[in-house]
């Protein structure tokens, strides 16, 4: 039972980590935090299932037009949802914004793909039982994805540069960087991060529109936990979140597992609003 | 002085009249909406009398919600989970099919007191937690909730679901189902409308907008709070078990979360702040899908697209479009005139007067001394000025005196009394009350209603006594909006009391502060930069209603950069320099002091 609850809890963590990352990517370029992070995982199975199998395409090819896809909805929301309203961050506008998005999102996904789960194709079919690339598949893009990141961050001008807007916005501004087209690509990387996470949990969690809303929050307990803009404190806080999700699956039934998840969550924020890695807050007056 | 108390009696009589008149046509579009909704089954056949008693069975339910959503700017979008609760606790208890059954009055009651108490559950996160993170807790109570539905079989009858509850003769018919619903909707609105018009309605927009100073004049966000969402979870599980008599069957798939979504957009289509909007909001979300039926599967779709709209094209919604008084130009050349005896009366009630000692505080940012070790000493009746350069802890004192930080020695002392720290909101009621640097004022609301925002804490009706609108509510009422004009005069407003606020220059914003400052009857009075962004002539004024407010025993204390007016008006001045004093002493003293000139005032 163990090895089963550790196998399917850390893939799902894994993919609740990266809808966390997808989060931070976009709250790090704008100071906004996104309702459509969920529904850009959940496009990312939606879209793979359709190009897979519905279109019949070439893996690869489905694979990098899901990409393609998810970040032309990140641009779409950082040019309808966002930027209108970050002249007044304050007033946080972003919250109703953002969820009027999402919830056309999943609405437009319900109607034109279907309120039931789909079938995901499966991939390479590599391993069985406790090993099915099911359940590593999402583990294994999961350090993809952050080791790509850290490259990025770390090692290309673009990266720093994405470091600096989220560090102080104004100064670097002030240094001329582009800010507006480093939000933009910021948001189209939260994209293809959530195009991720729905591609590599696609076998898990099949193309199922109910995922948006599920992703969205999960992904939101990963990110407030872990602290926001925190992306490792958002990979730790996502798969022990997988594993205590699964774990209380196994031991008390599936639909006390989330009421068990959900009281954790609201207990462990309450004691800690800034997450458990977070910085606490700053002065008001 | 005989003058002006003359004039005053003949101005509130026509004020009166006006009022009267404003009040009228307030209420109108309630009434014309109830009278439509009376008449409505005559005119019609049962399909739209079900749709009628299902908008007034949400409006039950968004009316109340507007105090959390329209009122106090939480962002509850998962409230369908009261409705969730109400509706199982109304249909289990009179179903007895878990205890004995009980009379359908009394279930909807039960239901109502558990709605209240789970109101609070859901909203308590409220108190830590902000906007998107306080959105998705109340999310994740709604999907919780529908789960425990499900998953809760002997109870709930799971996925099957239970036969709703049905009310004894009359109300067991359709139309007469119906008219209890309205009953329930009207009875909402006006309950909803006493909160809106009182000092708990004013408080809550004001933690909405303005949080720093609703704690400083002494509101309590945990309390009013937790008040509101006892009277809307309860208001929100009563909806719940009408909504299970006219589904007649309720099974966890009736409480979807677009029906939360609908709730939530109503409220913010219809303008934040206002009743009138909701309430059109919520008809028009309700009756979209069944004008255009094609619209139906779209519909939550389409909720989603006018939320959008709203929010980038029409922040203030459906009440904003409908507010032609505010479009009414105003006065160019209008001027801010105080008046010195409106003053002297505003502040005859006072009467704690006391000196304000500061021993020895220091307080640290970081490794920055911002404060280090001063002392100062606030009589009653002075105007003391508190200068110095950028940095110097001018502010982080005020801030200190406020509650806002706790020093990390030394002491704050009332008269004898120490202050206690870190509660900001137990100063107004010492008699403390101050202004901002920047202003602190509430755009959405009347100059009037920030003004009453100041005398929160002075009102003595209870909630209840507010909801039901007892005497001793419409004696409150009465005697702040006397005070709150009195106020307006005091500081030279009077003339602007019902504009919006956000139409007002810089200027006027800080005397609507001084103002809201007097509505508390201060003994203490801090004034934080006042001149900043004034005309000579406004600094002038400025400089007279402080002195007179300093005569009728209030001490001042004003930090300030225009050393013209410290120097006008301040008995004692206290120059600070890097978290120390520098200097103390007259004017007079101050201006010729060595270091004093060479640190800030310059040769």
């Amino acid at each position: 039972m163990v090895a089963s609850i550790l196998a399917s809890g850390l893939a799902v963590g894994a993919v609740y980590a990266l809808i966390g990352v997808t989060y931070n990517t976009m709250f790090s370029a704008s100071r906004v935090i996104s309702f459509t992070a969920g529904m850009l995982g959940m496009l990312g199975g939606v879209f793979g299932s359709l190009f897979t199998l519905r279109l019949g395409l070439p893996l690869v090819v489905g694979f990098l037009l899901t990409m393609a896809c998810c970040a032309a909805v990140g641009v779409v929301t950082e040019f309808v949802a966002v930027r209108p309203v970050l002249k007044s961050l304050d007033q946080h506008l972003y919250v109703l914004s953002t969820l009027a998005l999402s919830i056309m999102i999943q609405q437009l996904t319900a109607t034109e793909w279907s309120t039931e789960p789909q079938r995901f194709p499966r991939l390479f079919d590599i391993g069985a039982g406790i090993f099915d690339e099911k359940f590593w598949l999402p583990i294994v893009a999961c350090g993809v994805a952050m080791g790509a990141l850290e490259i990025l961050y770390r090692h290309t001008l673009v990266g720093k540069a994405f470091l600096a807007i989220a560090e102080d916005n104004f100064a670097a501004r002030a240094l001329g960087l582009p800010e507006r087209n480093l939000r933009i690509a910021s948001y189209a990387l939260a994209g293809m991060i959530g195009a991720i996470a729905g591609f590599a949990g696609g076998e898990l969690l099949l193309a199922f529109v109910a995922n948006g809303s599920l992703l969205n929050f999960y992904g939101f307990v990963a990110v407030a936990l872990g602290g926001l803009g925190n992306n490792r404190g958002a990979v730790v806080a996502g798969f022990a979140l997988g594993i205590y999700q699964q774990a209380a699956n196994f031991i008390v039934g599936g639909i006390f597992s989330s009421v068990a998840v959900f009281a954790l969550f609201i207990v462990l924020l309450l004691a800690a609003p800034q997450g458990l890695f977070g910085a606490p807050t700053v002065r008001r007056v | 002085m005989s003058g002006v108390s003359e004039a005053i009696p003949q101005m509130s009589m026509d004020g009166g009249r006006e009022r009267m008149r404003n009040s009228l046509v307030s209420i109108l579009p309630f009434i014309a909406i109830f009278a439509i909704a009376l008449v409505l089954p005559f005119f019609t056949n049962d399909y739209w009398v079900l749709i009628a008693t299902r908008t007034a069975i949400y409006w039950l339910l968004v009316g109340a919600l507007n105090l959390v959503v329209g009122f106090a700017g939480q962002l509850a979008i998962g409230y369908v989970a009261i409705l969730t609760l109400g509706a199982y606790v109304t249909t289990i208890l009179s179903g007895g099919n878990v205890l004995p059954p009980v009379p359908p009055f009394v279930a909807l009651f039960i239901a109502g007191v558990a709605g209240s108490v789970f109101g609070v559950i859901v909203g308590l996160p409220a108190l830590r937690l902000r906007t998107f993170y306080f959105a998705i807790t109340t999310f994740g109570f709604a999907t919780i909730v529908t789960q425990i539905a499900l998953a809760w079989q002997s109870v709930t009858g799971g996925g099957i679901g239970l036969p709703g509850p049905e009310f004894p003769a009359p109300f067991n018919s359709r139309l007469g189902f119906y008219f209890f619903c309205l009953a329930c909707a009207a009875l909402c609105t006006w309950m909803t409308a006493n909160v809106a018009h009182s000092r708990f309605g004013r408080a809550l927009i004001a933690v909405r907008d303005v949080e720093v100073a609703a704690e400083a004049v002494g509101i309590s966000k945990a309390r009013l709070l937790v008040t509101v969402f006892i009277f809307t979870g309860a208001a929100a599980a009563v909806a719940g078990g009408l909504f299970a008599t006219l589904q007649t069957y309720i099974t966890p798939d009736a409480f979807t979360f677009d029906l939360s979504i609908l709730f939530f957009i109503s409220i913010l289509i219809g303008g934040r702040g206002s009743i009138l909007g909701p309430m059109l909001g919520t008809i028009i979300l309700t009756l979209l899908p069944e004008i255009a039926a094609p619209l139906a599967t779209w519909s939550t779709f389409l909720y989603a697209c006018l939320l959008l709209a709203v929010v980038l094209a029409m922040p203030g919604g459906i009440a904003r479009l409908l507010d032609f008084k505010s479009r009414k130009p105003l006065d160019r050349d209008r001027a801010i005139v105080p008046r010195a005896s409106a003053i002297v009366e505003a502040l005859q009630s006072v009467q704690m007067r006391e000196p304000l000692i500061l021993d020895g505080v220091v307080l640290s940012f970081g490794g920055v001394r911002a404060v280090d070790g001063v002392n100062l000493e606030i009589l009653p009746g002075e105007i003391h000025g508190l200068i110095g350069p950028n940095g110097s802890g001018k502010t982080t004192i005020l801030n200190i005196i406020s509650g806002y930080y706790r020093p990390e020695a030394g002491s704050v002392r009332l008269g004898g009394a120490a202050l206690e720290h870190r509660s900001t909101v137990v100063r107004a009621g010492s008699g403390i009350a101050r202004t901002f640097q920047t202003p602190r004022v509430v755009g959405e609301a009347t100059v009037l209603q920030n003004v009453l925002i100041g005398g929160t804490i002075r009102g003595r009706a209870n909630f209840l006594e507010t909801l039901f609108s007892l005497l001793r509510h419409r004696q409150d009422e009465e005697r702040f909006r006397a005070e709150g004009l009195l106020a307006l005069r005091a500081v030279g407003l009077s003339d602007l009391a019902d504009v919006r606020a956000d139409r007002l220059q810089h200027s006027e914003l800080r005397f609507i502060e001084i103002a809201r400052a007097l509505m508390g009857r201060p003994s203490i009075l801090l004034l934080d930069e006042p001149a900043a962004g004034l005309s000579a002539d406004e600094i002038r004024r400025l400089g007279q209603l402080v002195k007179q407010v300093s005569q009728c025993g209030t001490a001042v204390l004003v930090v300030e950069h225009h050393a013209d007016l410290i120097f006008d008006i301040c008995n004692r001045v206290t120059v600070l320099n890097l978290g120390q004093v520098l200097a103390k002493g007259t004017p007079a003293e101050i201006r010729v002091h060595k270091e004093v000139v060479s640190a800030y005032l310059g040769g």
